[in-house]
């Protein structure tokens, strides 16, 4: 009764997760959230390279994924600290009260 | 060590003197406290003490007195072994150079070739300095010894001996330099300590003024001296004395001895230095007013050394002057007319020391009279000769100035002669000296002089006639002046008549060493004509002859004038002479009355005599008024309209400049950088507005334009 899940399945779990991520850095106001939304891009990504690496009985697509991890924790934590230096000068985490980009 | 090589110290002897009493003198003068002069006119007690420097004098003052004359005593002894050996050396010239004291640039000469502007810290003993140096020191320590006496009850009595030695000191740089630059060095200093002692007795407004007349007239004389040394470096490229002789003597200028050439020039600028400081005309006029200062500066500065710089310093370019014979006969010309219009001037003078000054100009005029003629050792001998007889006259003035408790003027004098006998005696001989008697020192130099300007090939029988004339002038006025004084009847104010005393030992002692001299200092130079005396007497002009070398040229010319000619004009200078004492012996002491008769019977003459011509007058007129005022007005307008209105223009001009440039750079400078600016800000506000500084705005555009790069390749 149940179909099998295909590489399809997949793949559009991960453009329904990109989109989401896509979405959440866009319209969300809260940094906090909007970090969580990249970590959702991230991971749509992963969800992609682990199908793709099933489908073509390659393990090279394994590997890059855990890279992708080890490299979103980087990003986090890079993130993160950004975050709260930002928070101690200007004690604001909402992304549309920080223009210094301008300058 | 020998004196010759030690010349350099001669000079240091007094400097030191001069140092000490000036720095340090004010400590040892008792007096000092008080230190305004007292004139020996302005005495204030009617009644000076008899030897009063011995009730004044202390031992510090002593030490003043042993000091300054003692200076100039070892200068003395140094000089006097210096000129032995120098005797002693087969060439009669000794430099000694100490260090290159103005080290120059080079430069371009007249001719072209390059020459190094320099002078040297350097000495030069020959023939003439040692003359120089040894009347310099040796009157001038009897002068000394004298002001010993005559100053010292005096206040400022270091003051005097301090400005005294300086002198003497500048005096021996003057004849002992060995360049025209450090011989004006000289030429300054004593016109220097001439002004501050003339000006010694400065709180008499007329002592202040003389001493600026002195230096303020030789200011004008200076000016034509440094012009003649400007040409000097600018034509033969040196002014040392050796150098110039020897560019002079090479043949190199004899072009130009026909002519008025540069040479001429040169002489001519040198002579006008001359005419400043030996008071000929037209810059006389400081001299008579000079005697404003002490007797003895009178004597040494103003009769014997000082003033003689000038024939000094002719003689010394004797090779320059012997080249241009129109110069020479202005120096003659000048000479003589001095000599005649001074000599004119002290026919009716009162005052005993203007009478001796206007007789030391027209001696000095003499001297320039046996310069132009080019008998330049006869112009050192006599000032040689007059350096005696008229620094003993000029202390004999003191002498009885003083006995006079300061009268100087000659009507209030008379029958002196056995009261103050010493005084007689010598001022005796030295009025016959400065007369011409035969014996007597004048007698040989000024009888050579007169002889000079009739023989020279430079000379004229009318320069003869003018000596001849002023010959008779001076032995009738110093025999005026010696009747006046001494003998007929008293005419002594009565309040100083019991006070007539003679001098001390201490100033009658140079008085009676200076009578010597005038006597001997003449028979170093007896003339060729007496044939019975040997060669030794005439021991001056063969010394001199190596140090004035081109001057015994035309010397050797005279020799074709016969003998007889020569006695008879030597009688007749004799003769008028003799003329001249005996009109004084009749007119002031046989009649004394016929003396005013004459002056009441030609007033007008008699009146321009005793004001000397007018010249003062006339010099204030032209000078003082037309140049000084009359320029003034018209410097003061020029100054207003001229100095001020260009600085007032260049004051608007600045203003003017300065608004236009502030108008430049407001709207030109400063607007076309804001204009660019505008533009910049102008162009860039597209842009400006997309840069929003979010990053979310930025992600926006990010994803939009890969959704378009997307919808772009599926829609194709």
């Amino acid at each position: 009764m149940f179909h099998p899940v295909t590489t399809v399945h997949y793949m559009v779990l991960s453009a329904a997760l990109l989109m989401i991520g896509t979405a959440g850095v866009l319209a969300r106001r809260n940094i906090v959230i909007i970090l969580m939304s990249i970590e959702l891009i991230l991971n749509a990504v992963n969800i992609n390279l682990v199908a793709f690496s099933h489908y073509f009985r390659s393990v090279s697509g394994q590997i890059f994924a855990v890279f992708v991890i080890a490299v979103a924790v980087a990003e986090a934590a890079v993130g993160l600290g950004i975050l709260i230096a930002l928070f101690r000068n200007k004690e604001t985490v909402n992304a549309d009260e920080v223009d210094l980009l301008k300058w | 060590m020998s004196f010759l090589d030690n010349i350099w110290l001669i000079p240091l002897f007094p400097l030191f003197g001069a140092a000490a009493m000036l720095l340090l003198g004010k400590r040892l003068d008792p007096q000092a406290p008080s230190d305004v002069a007292v004139a020996p006119g302005a005495e204030p007690s009617p009644a000076p003490p008899h030897g009063h420097h011995g009730s004044h004098s202390s031992g510090k003052k002593a030490l003043i007195s042993l000091l300054c004359p003692g200076m100039v005593l070892v200068s003395l002894v140094f000089s006097i072994g210096a000129v032995v050996e120098l005797a002693g050396k087969a060439e009669k010239i000794h430099e000694v150079i100490k260090y290159a004291w103005m080290a120059g640039l080079p430069f371009r000469m007249a001719d072209g070739t390059m020459a190094r502007f320099g002078a040297d810290f350097g000495f030069l003993l020959d023939p003439l300095s040692s003359v120089m140096i040894l009347v310099v020191t040796g009157v001038g320590f009897l002068i000394h010894v004298y002001a010993v006496g005559y100053m010292g009850h005096e206040g400022g009595y270091y003051r005097f001996f301090g400005y005294m030695n300086l002198f003497v000191f500048f005096m021996l740089m003057l004849v002992l330099a060995n360049n025209y630059l450090l011989l004006f060095v000289g030429w300054e200093g004593v016109g220097l300590c001439s002004y501050l002692l003339i000006g010694f007795y400065f709180h008499k407004k007329s002592a202040g003024d003389a001493a600026n007349k002195a230096f303020i007239v030789n200011r004008i004389g200076d000016a034509g001296f440094i012009l003649g040394m400007l040409l000097m470096f600018g034509v033969l490229g040196t002014v040392r004395f050796v150098d110039v002789n020897a560019a002079l003597t090479s043949g190199r200028f004899a072009a130009e001895t026909a002519g008025f050439g540069v040479l001429s020039l040169m002489a001519l600028l040198l002579f006008v230095g001359a005419t400043g400081k030996s008071a000929q005309f037209p810059l006389y006029v400081w001299l008579p007013d000079a005697m404003e200062g002490p007797t003895p500066v009178s004597a040494l500065i103003h009769a014997a050394t000082m003033v003689t710089a000038g024939v000094y310093m002719v003689a010394r370019s004797s090779a320059l002057f012997s080249l241009t014979p129109e110069t020479s006969m202005v120096v003659a010309a000048i000479g003589a007319f001095t000599a005649i219009l001074a000599a004119s001037i002290a026919l009716v003078q009162n005052d005993i020391k203007r009478v001796l000054a206007y007789s030391t100009v027209s001696q000095l005029g003499y001297m320039f009279v046996a310069c132009g003629v080019g008998a330049y050792w006869v112009a050192v001998f006599h000032l040689f000769t007059h350096a005696f007889f008229k620094a003993l006259l000029f202390l004999g003035s003191g002498s009885v100035i003083h006995a006079l408790s300061g009268e100087q003027d000659m009507r209030k004098m008379g029958a002196l002669k056995d009261k103050i006998p010493v005084t007689h005696w010598t001022m005796f001989i030295a009025s016959l000296a400065i007369a011409g008697i035969p014996g007597f020192a004048g007698f040989f130099s000024k009888d050579e002089i007169l002889w000079q300007a009739y023989s020279s090939p430079l000379g004229s029988k009318v320069i003869f006639a003018v000596g001849l004339i002023t010959a008779g002038m001076t032995a009738f006025y110093m025999w005026r002046l010696m009747y006046l004084t001494f003998y007929g009847k008293s005419r002594v104010e009565p309040a100083a008549a019991p006070h007539i005393h003679e001098s001390p030992r201490v100033m009658t002692i140079p008085l009676s060493v200076l009578a010597v001299g005038s006597v001997l200092a003449g028979w170093i130079g007896v003339p060729k004509l007496w044939s019975v005396f040997p060669d030794a007497f005439r021991t001056f002009e063969h010394w001199l002859a190596p140090a004035l070398a081109s001057a015994s040229a035309h010397v050797a010319e005279t020799a074709h004038h016969d003998a007889a000619t020569e006695w008879l004009l030597m009688l007749l200078s004799v003769a008028v002479a003799l003329a001249g004492i005996w009109l004084a012996r009749y007119m002031y002491d046989i009649k004394p009355e016929k003396a005013d008769a004459l002056a009441s019977s030609a007033p007008g003459l008699y009146n321009t005599l005793l004001n000397k011509w007018y010249v003062d007058e006339i010099y204030g007129f032209l000078f003082i008024d037309g140049m000084a005022k009359g320029g003034g007005t018209v410097l003061g307008t020029f100054d207003n309209r001229v100095v001020d209105g260009g600085v007032n223009g260049a004051g608007w001009l600045t203003r003017l400049t300065s608004t236009v440039s502030i108008w430049w750079d407001t709207w030109i400078i400063d607007g076309s950088v804001r204009l660019m600016s505008f533009l910049v800000k102008l162009s860039s506000y597209p842009m400006r507005i997309l840069q929003t500084g979010q990053f979310q705005a930025y992600a926006l555009a990010f994803v939009l334009g890969v959704l378009i790069f997307f919808g772009y390749y599926m829609m194709r």
